[in-house]
């Protein structure tokens, strides 16, 4: 089997590995960097569960070669967490809020939440639905959820405010 | 948010607002799944499917994927199904062979055929594709109601008849009461073939030690008995297989039973001599993973009085269990447990009929068969308002059990625990703003929109207690339905308890340390709870059955009351007086009156486990405790009638929602969703209520979109996730949960079950305001799910 060399930025680190050119970005992620916060669900594009940031775009890992994201920043769910290892706000607010059961979709929610606050500080319900509409939670019926990202808005407005 | 009960006792932990156990390590993408699991050395397994829905295999030739570099074994039906035995059934069906890859015939489209074993998941795939099989095609058996009288395509040739089971039972004297009523209604409802769909596959890891002869086995599992499943059908002892019970399982409702799936990779790993892990992709799960749901047909007759008073009713249930049986036929007894509802009905005829055809095959889902019988028995209520012109709610107030008729004993045996189903049915009236949503209704059809407002009540039953699974056979007399807890406390003070199974959501950590806490008097966030692997653990029948909270949770109030027991007896010993002299609060024993005189709760654990000359003679060294706690009530077989009581408590709930229809397309809008509900005390507000939401989540999706649809030859049609439509936060309404609390009498706390019950309900409350909907057109829809292009086409029909 074909091996290539690729660099890849994850988290603000820099790994060089030697995988397989047809390898897709979420299995490297997990089984070569075992940053296994990254879920698989569907491998087609539709649940959501394994989405990264690649620069500042959310995007499926499992719709993308591994070899693709060489050049651009990935965040994962790892990447989420402050420089400390403690929460970021809004995973504090998914904790306060119990917006998740089973934590699979969560990873995905995280990402696809965060990406919506980055350009919409103060979302409305409708923002918010529309922006994880694209992630799959089989537990929640997606209320918490909702009411987990109003709080973050909540909170970086008051925090915004207060600083 | 979620209205705290008004007559809750004074917990300090219980039924607070309080962060779970869990949540944490699944926000941090810390969680432990089981395709997170990583062995040294493990390989791994990709299937070839049979593209027939039925077919003889003639051959097949593996030379070429066994060529392909890294691959280490290619392994096919013959092989495995002479090395194991077949899989469980819950039905006697000695002639109904069942092993994980076909053997001589494929019996639907995507049945295993070959693994393969290899260094990775990619090179499996690959060389899958090299195996070459020729097969000689079949017709297939397909619908479910030719089944019974006509000539099909035998599913088991030696079974000799597609019929798995049929059987009539009746309770009290219908036809007394039939013939003592001046109505009848009779319909038909049917309930399409869905599944719970989890985000997560299934999967499993396995690694035989043939040193030391154990199997050590780490799956997504959620299933009573998957440790004797593996043992039999591997033919070696149970305490040779160790299932370790600390794997996140990412959603299950039910059908996380992956037992085929689990003997092909330990027999596999035995053979082989690696560990060996297979993890489903979406296709294997929704094709080949055996995990549909119940698809099934009710025909119903209901006799009532001038009142809507319904007195008897004749049920006919029809399940199709696709290939395989497994435990699917028994979904057809668990609804004996609620059989008429919430309502006051005095005798019932219940038929049930059990189908294989060549479709995938059927597994427990969320509710075991409770949620499409709810939906046949409202679609009645439905039917005797209309038919006597009368309000859909008066109906339903007038046939529930009343709150002084407790407990109350329904025709086939069960005895519901307690409830004010009408406080609860008022409740949802008043919160829902009904007239207020009947005046939306009404102003969007007048603006030319299609608008129903739709109401369901139901009953969850909680517990377990599978005692039916008697009736439909006799050699399943299992009458205990247990669940353990093994708690101590360390020598510093430290609470550890140990559960004995695994969690897929349900917040188990969170309900044991909260019971923990609140019965010791100690923080919860303190309290460690672990997941004993099944060799360490004490007996369990899995999370299933709505029953944790029940039957966990008062095995918990136990250990812990034990273990307090305990304490107290030391304080009295070392402070020297009686024990009935010791009071216990915040963490302290203080002898009555005399509050200088006192232990605190580490001295307590210090002298337990450290101080022999100040304990008392004879007492246990050490401090824990466990308990085995049979589901209450149980215990007992059917009687000469057989009435049997099965599960011992039963929540309830009201459903209100609006929805609004696109009259050109037929695409249902849900607005809004009410649902009063009453679970008993609940333990953690935020789970029970993220369970009910959730729910109700899957409960739209079983009656609006979800299906797993076949052609006429068998052919799956809808294998991934843009054929078979999981809701999204788009379909899924915002949610108004009003909780009412009927404690149980039968539990520690008052608690009861909360994880079936938004299921439950939603799909006859969805349904309900649908054909509320379509009324205007003398329209009725009472086949799920009821997709767009069904609405599309009946109006089409009504109005060309």
């Amino acid at each position: 089997m074909k091996q290539v060399e690729v660099t890849l930025n994850v988290n603000g680190k820099d790994t060089t590995l030697t995988i397989p050119p047809r390898m897709t970005l979420v299995d490297c992620l997990r089984d070569e960097l075992r940053l296994t916060g990254t879920h698989v669900g569907c491998e087609h594009g539709i649940c959501g569960a394994c989405s990264v940031f690649l620069d500042d775009e959310p995007i499926r890992s499992c719709l993308m070669f591994a070899v693709q994201a060489a050049g651009h920043r990935i965040t994962t769910v790892e990447g989420l967490l402050n420089e400390d290892g403690s929460l970021s706000d809004l995973q504090d607010s998914f904790w306060e809020c119990h917006a998740m059961q089973c934590g699979y979709c969560t990873p995905g929610m995280l990402v696809a939440s965060e990406s919506l606050l980055a350009e919409n500080p103060d979302p409305s319900e409708d923002d918010i639905r529309e922006a994880i509409s694209g992630n799959l939670c089989r537990c929640t019926g997606y209320q918490q959820i909702v009411e987990a990202v109003q709080m973050t808005a909540k909170r970086r407005r008051e925090g915004a405010a207060n600083g | 948010m979620v209205d705290a009960p008004a007559n809750l006792p004074n917990y300090r932990y219980v039924s607070r607002k309080r962060r779970t156990k869990e949540d944490r390590r699944f926000v941090s993408g810390r969680g432990k799944f089981v395709a997170d699991v990583e062995v040294p050395g493990m390989k791994h397994v990709a299937i070839l499917p049979s593209p027939h829905a039925r077919a003889n295999i003639i051959s097949i030739d593996t030379s070429a994927a066994l060529a392909l570099p890294g691959v280490h074994y290619v392994l096919t039906g013959d092989e495995l199904g002479e090395a194991t035995n077949s899989l469980f059934h819950g039905l006697d069906l000695p002639n109904v062979i069942w092993h994980p890859l076909a053997v001589g015939m494929t019996r639907y489209a995507g049945e295993w055929v070959a693994a393969v074993v290899a260094d990775s998941r990619y090179i499996a795939e690959d060389a899958a594709e090299l195996i070459e099989v020729e097969y000689e095609s079949l017709p297939a058996a397909v619908d479910s109601e030719k089944m019974i009288d006509e000539d099909q395509p035998l599913v088991h040739p030696a079974h000799g008849t597609n019929v798995l089971f049929r059987k009539t039972w009746e309770w009290g004297p219908v036809a007394d009461d039939f013939a003592s009523m001046p109505n009848t209604v009779s319909y038909r409802a049917r309930w399409g073939r869905s599944s719970t769909v989890p985000i997560e596959t299934f999967g499993v890891v396995a690694k035989w030690d043939d040193v030391n002869e154990i199997m050590d086995v780490w799956a997504s599992i959620q299933m009573p008995q998957y440790q004797d499943q593996i043992a039999a059908a591997l033919r070696i002892p149970m305490n040779q297989v160790r299932v370790h019970n600390d794997v996140d399982v990412g959603g299950s409702y039910g059908v996380k039973r992956g037992i085929k799936h689990t003997v092909l990779v330990t027999y596999l790993t035995k053979k082989l001599g690696f560990p060996v892990r297979f993890i489903e992709d979406r296709l294997d799960n929704m094709s080949g993973g055996d995990a549909h749901g119940p698809d099934r047909i009710f025909d119903i007759t209901m006799a009532f009085d001038d009142e809507g008073v319904i007195k008897s009713m004749k049920i006919r249930a029809l399940d199709d269990v696709g290939a395989y049986p497994g435990r699917a036929p028994l979904q057809l007894g668990k609804p004996m447990t609620a059989l008429c509802g919430p309502y006051r009905i005095n005798s019932i005829e219940y038929e049930a009929i059990s189908v294989t055809s060549n479709k995938t095959g059927q597994v427990p889902v969320r509710g075991f068969g409770q949620s499409p019988t709810n939906f046949a028995i409202e679609t009645g209520l439905e039917r005797v308002a209309k038919h006597l012109g009368l309000d859909r709610i008066e109906v339903r107030a007038r046939n529930l059990v009343r709150k002084d008729e407790f407990p109350w004993k329904i025709p086939p045996g069960s005895i519901y625990d307690s409830g004010d189903f009408h406080a609860v049915l008022d409740g949802i009236i008043k919160t829902s703003n009904w007239d207020d949503l009947v005046a939306r209704r009404d102003a969007l059809r007048a603006k030319g929109r299609l608008a129903g407002v739709g109401i369901a009540t139901c009953l969850e039953p909680g517990g377990g207690n599978n005692i039916f699974e008697f009736l439909f056979n006799p050699k399943l007399e299992i009458t205990t339905f247990v669940e353990s807890v093994l708690m101590k406390v360390e020598p510093t003070g430290a609470i550890t308890a140990v559960m004995c199974t695994t969690t897929s959501g349900q917040g188990h950590e969170t309900l044991v340390s909260t019971i923990a806490g609140e019965e010791l008097e100690r923080d919860p966030d303190t309290i460690r709870v672990l997941h004993g692997d099944s060799l360490e653990a004490l007996p369990t029948r899995s999370p299933v059955a709505s029953r944790m909270a029940i039957v966990l949770g008062t095995a918990t109030s136990k250990a812990a009351r034990d273990i307090k027991s305990k304490m107290i007896t030391i304080a009295a010993h070392d402070l020297g007086v009686e024990k009935d002299q010791i009071e216990y609060a915040d963490g302290e024993f203080t002898v009555r009156g005399n509050p200088a005189s006192k232990l605190t709760w580490a001295e307590i654990c210090h002298i337990a486990h450290k101080q022999f000359h100040r304990m008392p003679p004879g007492h246990e060294l050490g401090l824990q405790a466990y308990a085995v706690q049979q589901v209450p009530g149980a215990g007992g077989l059917p009687d000469e009638n057989n009435e049997v009581p099965l599960y011992p408590c039963f929540s309830f709930q009201a459903h209100v929602p609006l929805v609004e229809i696109d009259p050109d397309t037929g695409k249902v809008k849900v607005h809004d969703y009410f649902i009063g509900h009453d679970c008993g005390t609940a333990i953690n507000p935020d789970i029970v209520r993220g369970m009910i939401i959730g729910g109700v989540a899957h409960g739209i999706g079983a009656a609006l979109y979800e299906k797993f649809e076949y052609d006429a030859d068998g052919q799956l049609l809808a294998g991934t996730f843009v054929d078979y439509l999981l809701p999204s936060a788009h379909e899924i309404p915002p949610v108004v949960d009003s909780e009412h609390c009927t404690p149980s009498p039968l539990t520690s706390l008052g608690q009861k079950g909360s994880g079936e019950g938004g299921y439950l309900g939603a799909p006859a409350a969805i349904a309900s305001a649908v054909n509320d909907a379509l009324a205007p057109f003398d329209i009725e829809i009472n086949e799920l799910p009821i997709r767009a292009r069904d609405i599309e086409a009946a109006l089409y029909e009504k109005t060309r």
